[in-house]
């Protein structure tokens, strides 16, 4: 490329003939424009006039910011255009670098001198260009070398220089903590004065940096308080308002101070904007202030009448904050909000569908799911998702708390599926499974709702549903003594348009038709035991202790408490409600356990489906499927050879063959009838670790004793995922021990060998991460007794619930959920401050604490106060926390996380406690009165939370803030 | 580019609502605020907590600036409020003038005659460079370097 002539400085095209250029071009040549004048660009830019450098940059720039076309090229440029002693040049560089520099620019590093100099310049304009790119590039090193700049310039004699100085600091503080030290004093004494834009700079800084750390700014309450009661300027007040919300919650003596000023501003102010501020800061932080609140709640009624949408928006969401303490606001407006639900913004309209939900309790659940389910189907695809949704979540809270029919909502949850614009079958198939396996009483409704799903092919064209269709699968194969016509339910799960779904939930379906198929051979031989011991009619409660003691007797996984599990007994004693309308003509008889309709011809038939079905998969691509498939088939040919041949097999009885295939089938069956139970996402935690343990050797030679072998992925121990995983494994692992036991020992022999090399490696370097092979199967009750508590409880709830419903109830009272003892709920993760905020508020802390030492001198340790101020800041916080633990003792302290911890698991007890008394049967009115007793406690709870609070709060900080306020 | 992905996302959002709905947008979890003046939207990006109300304020006093700077300055206005070209030809400006208005994020300065002279003073002193930089001998003294 040529170097810049004369012509090119001569003959430059400037900003507005580039402008009127690109506007002129056809959309088609407009990059061939752009791209030639970028070579003139490129070319020009390397000019060393000035004047033609800096128009150069300026084109470059308006090409990016309109065109986003690349400048980072031309960095070094812009440097040595602010470098210019002219104004002009410098300006344009100063945007071109503030609109193109970031941390990663190389060059960055090079303007902290040509910045140092201007920031020292003695014209204002020209500080303030380096100020205002400051303020947009500064970098953890630019704000260490200039701190010390700024700070001469925040006691500038210019206002205009000053509070751009402090407006800076806000960024200074950010990256680079230590600045405090040098400007906090400065900034605090700025806030002197009410109105004048300096304090308008200096609250905004203060805004920003409570929202990160309020606890730091406490000692500045009087000051702000002084701007609410004096400031004449909104924005101002605004910003105040701000700052006080984040410091109330610290401060109990704050609140009753500043409600009178807030709620006279709410009433004079004309602002909407104020009135705004004021009502979220009422809403948020006074909760308990009734006037405030009724003061709020007049003015937020005021919005909703106006016909601005914004401010209908902005009054729905402030009543939304108030929702969960004070529901009579939403209920006020009730009106406005229904209304709302069919408003053309979509804002308002989650608004107030979130309101709606709020409204939603045990008594109207069923009512607004209902109406909200018509709305779905009425509106948009988008909103259709959000409703059902908030349906979802909202059912699903605490355990299902607010429902009481479940047949009811497992229906709903149906109807939900076959809206056509549902995308939640996600969520859907979560709670399928979740209720499934909490709710026992629900079963047989879920089963038949499930049919209805699978059995309609339209549904299995729908990619969303899959997820959901793969829970219909599952609910159908576990639970299938519930069903009424399995043979049905075989057929849907087999039928051709399966085809449509991707494999992982294929196998899904293989596994629930072969659970299905192992259940119909079962029954059928047990039918035939019947009939050949002549036990016909009243046999059924003796056959089944009868089978669940042959299970234990062959001591496979069968444990005591499973015998109260068994299904098919709890079956028996169950009353099918809607049994009439059946369309299999058989309104009698409610299950199919007792139908006593399995023919012969009919397992052969089902065997023959199966196989007709499944043998083109043995030859699948995909392994999982064709695992399954291989396994299925290799069963039904053992079965087969007995069915074939009826002839035979009458004669000979006690033929060898039979013996093994019923027997497999025995096996297999008690593999599938193990009750499967909720597993705590933390119970992994609560597995000790045996002290031999070395967990935090390190393991990198393991790789080289792995070779290439694959890890098994850790574990997740969600609710649902053990489910598909332990059913395989059930499966797979009971067919191979009978089908070819000798392989498997030797690969188990193979493996203990493996394992007593190697012992120490056999578990990886995390407590929380042991490969799902070695966790023990969450029922396998002889290990998980010894170890999970979760488990445990389990157990204990899950045998109660059995006594309650041999009781006879009356009318419809809640079934049983299960529910563990703790931890549902996310792990409690502690919250760890980054560190540069602890850094932060730790030179704050300081700065605030030394300005007191130096004001009432009653500092309490006065000679913790270090020369060195690292020294020092770190003492000090020590020395805090040291205090706070002396002042709290044993109370609940939120710093801390274990103790937060066992806070929660107070609130599981008194859960499970709840839960307990409701399955002994007590009934409705009991309930009720348990609400009340909850509402109560709550209350309680929250006030002494509180009270615990009040001494952190007050005692570490009683000598930075005498009574200021008070 | 990730700017241009964002203006882009957020164009097809903002220009898709209809006019009487609320001005504040949700955005891949952040809450925007925008505003209609003739054919230019004015957007904003701000925190969750932030009052939407003052932004709204905040965006109209950053317009009535340009009006009154542009008024004064620019040949091309036709009708009362800040137009399309004003911006398109003085994109630096509107820049500066936003600088004058923000810093930080924050709001520095709330009288629109302070930020109206300041912007004044500035311009004055780009002219007067650039007159000396045409100026007759500085072309000469170029051109014989």
């Amino acid at each position: 490329m040529a170097s810049p002539s004369l012509m090119d400085t001569l003959f430059q095209r400037g900003l507005d003939d580039i402008i009127k250029g690109v506007r002129h071009q056809q959309s088609s040549t407009e990059s061939i424009f752009i791209s030639r004048v970028i070579e003139e660009i490129r070319r020009e830019i390397k000019s060393t006039d000035l004047q033609t450098k800096s128009t150069a940059l300026q084109k470059l720039t308006y090409l990016n910011s309109i065109h986003f076309i690349d400048m980072s090229w031309a960095s070094f440029h812009a440097i040595e255009c602010i470098s210019s002693p002219t104004f002009s040049h410098k300006k344009i560089g100063y945007l071109a670098i503030s609109q193109s520099f970031s941390e990663s620019t190389p060059v960055i590093l090079l303007i902290s001198n040509q910045l140092r100099k201007d920031l020292k310049s003695g014209n204002e304009f020209e500080v303030s260009l380096a100020l205002d790119c400051l303020s947009r590039i500064g970098t953890v090193d630019l704000c260490r070398d200039l701190a010390s700049e700024v700070f001469i310039l925040m006691s500038s004699s210019k206002v205009f220089i000053r509070k751009k100085a402090i407006g800076i600091v806000l960024r200074l503080f950010e990256k680079y903590p230590d600045a405090v030290r040098v400007c906090f004093k400065k900034l605090v004494e700025s806030l002197e004065g009410s109105d004048s834009p300096i304090v308008s700079a200096v609250v905004g800084v203060f805004c920003e940096l409570s929202a990160k750390d309020p606890r730091s700014y406490l000692p500045l309450a009087p000051e702000f308080y002084r701007i609410l009661v004096d400031s004449k300027n909104n924005w101002v007040l605004i910003k105040v308002l701000k700052i006080f919300v984040k410091l109330a919650p610290l401060e109990p003596r704050l609140a009753k101070r500043l409600v009178e000023p807030i709620c006279d501003h709410m009433r004079k102010t004309g602002a909407k904007s104020l009135v705004f501020e004021c009502i979220r800061t009422v809403v948020t932080s006074f909760t308990e202030y009734e006037s405030a609140m009724k003061l709020a709640a007049a003015k937020i009624r005021e919005f909703l009448m106006e016909d601005d949408p914004n401010l209908k928006y902005l009054g729905l969401h402030a009543i939304s904050i108030m929702a969960p303490k004070h529901l009579w606001a939403v209920l006020e407006n009730k009106d406005v909000v229904i209304q709302s639900l069919s408003d053309e913004d979509p804002n308002i309209k989650l608004e107030s569908l979130r309101l709606v939900m709020a409204m939603a309790s045990e008594s109207n659940l069923m009512e607004t799911c209902r109406v909200l389910v018509n709305y779905a189907l009425k509106s948009d695809p988008d909103f259709c998702n959000e409703i059902l949704g908030s349906i979802l979540s909202t059912c699903c809270q605490n355990v299902y708390e607010v429902i009481i029919d479940f047949d009811w909502y497992v229906s709903l949850l149906g109807e939900m599926s076959r809206i056509p614009n549902c995308k939640k079958g996600e969520e859907i198939e979560n709670q399928l499974i979740d209720i499934g396996m909490r709710v026992k009483d629900v079963r047989p409704e879920l089963v038949r709702i499930a049919r209805d799903l699978l059995i309609d092919p339209a549904l299995l064209g729908n990619p969303f549903l899959h997820r959901l269709l793969s829970a219909a699968a599952w609910v159908c194969g576990e639970y299938v003594e519930f069903s009424r016509n399995p043979v049905e339910l075989m057929e849907a799960l087999l039928q051709p348009r399966t085809s449509l779904l991707p494999s992982s939930i294929r196998t899904v379906y293989m596994q629930s038709a072969f659970k299905i198929l192992i259940f119909c051979i079962h029954s059928y031989f047990l039918q035939k035991e019947d009939m050949t011991s002549e036990v016909s009619d009243l046999a059924s409660k003796r056959e089944c202790s009868e089978s669940s003691d042959l299970a234990t007797g062959k001591a496979l996984v069968q444990s005591d408490q499973d015998e109260g599990f068994n299904p098919r007994e709890s079956n028996q004693s169950y009353e099918y409600p809607s049994a009439v309308d059946t369309g299999d003509g058989q309104s009698s008889t409610p299950t199919f356990m007792e139908k006593k309709s399995l023919m012969h011809e009919s397992i052969v038939n089902l065997l023959n489906l199966m196989e007709l079905v499944l043998s083109p998969l043995s030859g699948s691509l995909d392994v999982e499927i064709q695992e399954r498939a291989c396994n299925v088939l290799g069963f039904i040919e053992l079965v087969q050879q007995e069915f074939s041949n009826p002839l035979i097999r009458k004669e000979a009885n006690l033929d060898r063959e039979e013996v093994i295939a019923s027997r497999v089938v025995e096996w297999v069956h008690d593999g599938f009838t193990e009750e499967l139970g909720p597993v705590s996402v933390t119970a992994q935690d609560r597995v000790p670790i045996p002290d031999e343990l070395v967990l935090k050797e390190n393991l990198t030679d393991l790789e080289a004793i792995c070779g290439g072998v694959e890890l098994p992925a850790p574990g997740s121990f969600s609710l649902t995922s053990p489910y598909y995983g332990e059913s395989a494994v059930f499966s797979v692992s009971n067919l191979q021990a009978e089908e070819d036991s000798e392989p498997s020992t030797e690969s188990t022999s193979l493996l203990t060998e493996h394992r007593k090399r190697h012992e120490l490696y056999y578990l990886p370097s995390e407590k929380n991460k042991i490969p799902a092979n070695d966790y023990p199967p969450a029922n396998d009750p002889s290990s998980s007794i010894s170890t999970n508590d979760a488990t445990e409880d389990l157990v204990k709830l899950a045998d109660q619930s059995l006594v309650s419903k041999r009781k006879p109830n009356h009318a419809k009272p809640r079934p049983v959920v299960v529910k563990l003892e703790e931890g549902e709920a996310a792990p409690v993760v502690s919250k760890k401050p980054e560190l540069k905020d602890d850094l932060l508020s730790g030179a704050i802390h300081d700065i605030l604490l030394g300005n007191e030492a130096k004001a009432a001198s009653s500092q309490s340790n006065p000679s913790d106060k270090s020369s060195s101020k690292r020294k020092g800041k770190a003492k000090h916080v020590d020395l805090l926390d040291s205090k706070e633990n002396l002042a709290v003792g044993e109370q609940p302290n939120h710093e801390n996380p274990s103790s937060r911890r066992s806070k929660h698991r107070g609130d599981g007890k008194q859960k499970s406690k709840k839960s307990k008394g409701k399955k002994n049967g007590d009934g409705r009115e009991d309930d009720g009165e348990k609400e009340s007793q909850k509402i109560r406690d709550h209350h309680g709870r929250h006030k002494s939370r509180q009270r615990a609070d009040a001494p952190i709060n007050v005692v570490p900080q009683t000598p930075d803030i005498p009574d200021y306020l008070l | 580019m990730y700017l241009e992905k964002v203006i882009r996302e957020l164009s097809g959002v903002i220009l898709t609502r209809g006019p009487k709905l609320c001005n504040f947008v949700e955005w891949r979890g952040h809450k925007v605020v925008y505003k209609r003046y003739a054919s230019l939207y004015f957007c904003m990006g701000i925190d969750q907590e932030d009052n939407e109300l003052e932004v709204l304020e905040i965006i109209h006093h950053y317009v009535e600036i340009l009006d009154r700077y542009f008024g004064s300055v620019s040949d091309l206005r036709l009708w009362f409020i800040v137009c399309e070209l004003d911006l398109i030809f003085n994109f630096h400006k509107a820049y500066y003038a936003l600088d004058e208005l923000l810093i930080a994020g924050e709001l520095q300065e709330s009288s629109k005659k302070t930020v109206a002279r300041l912007i004044a003073a500035q311009d004055s002193l780009v002219e007067a460079a650039k007159e000396q930089a045409s100026s007759l001998s500085n072309i000469i003294s170029q051109a014989t370097k």
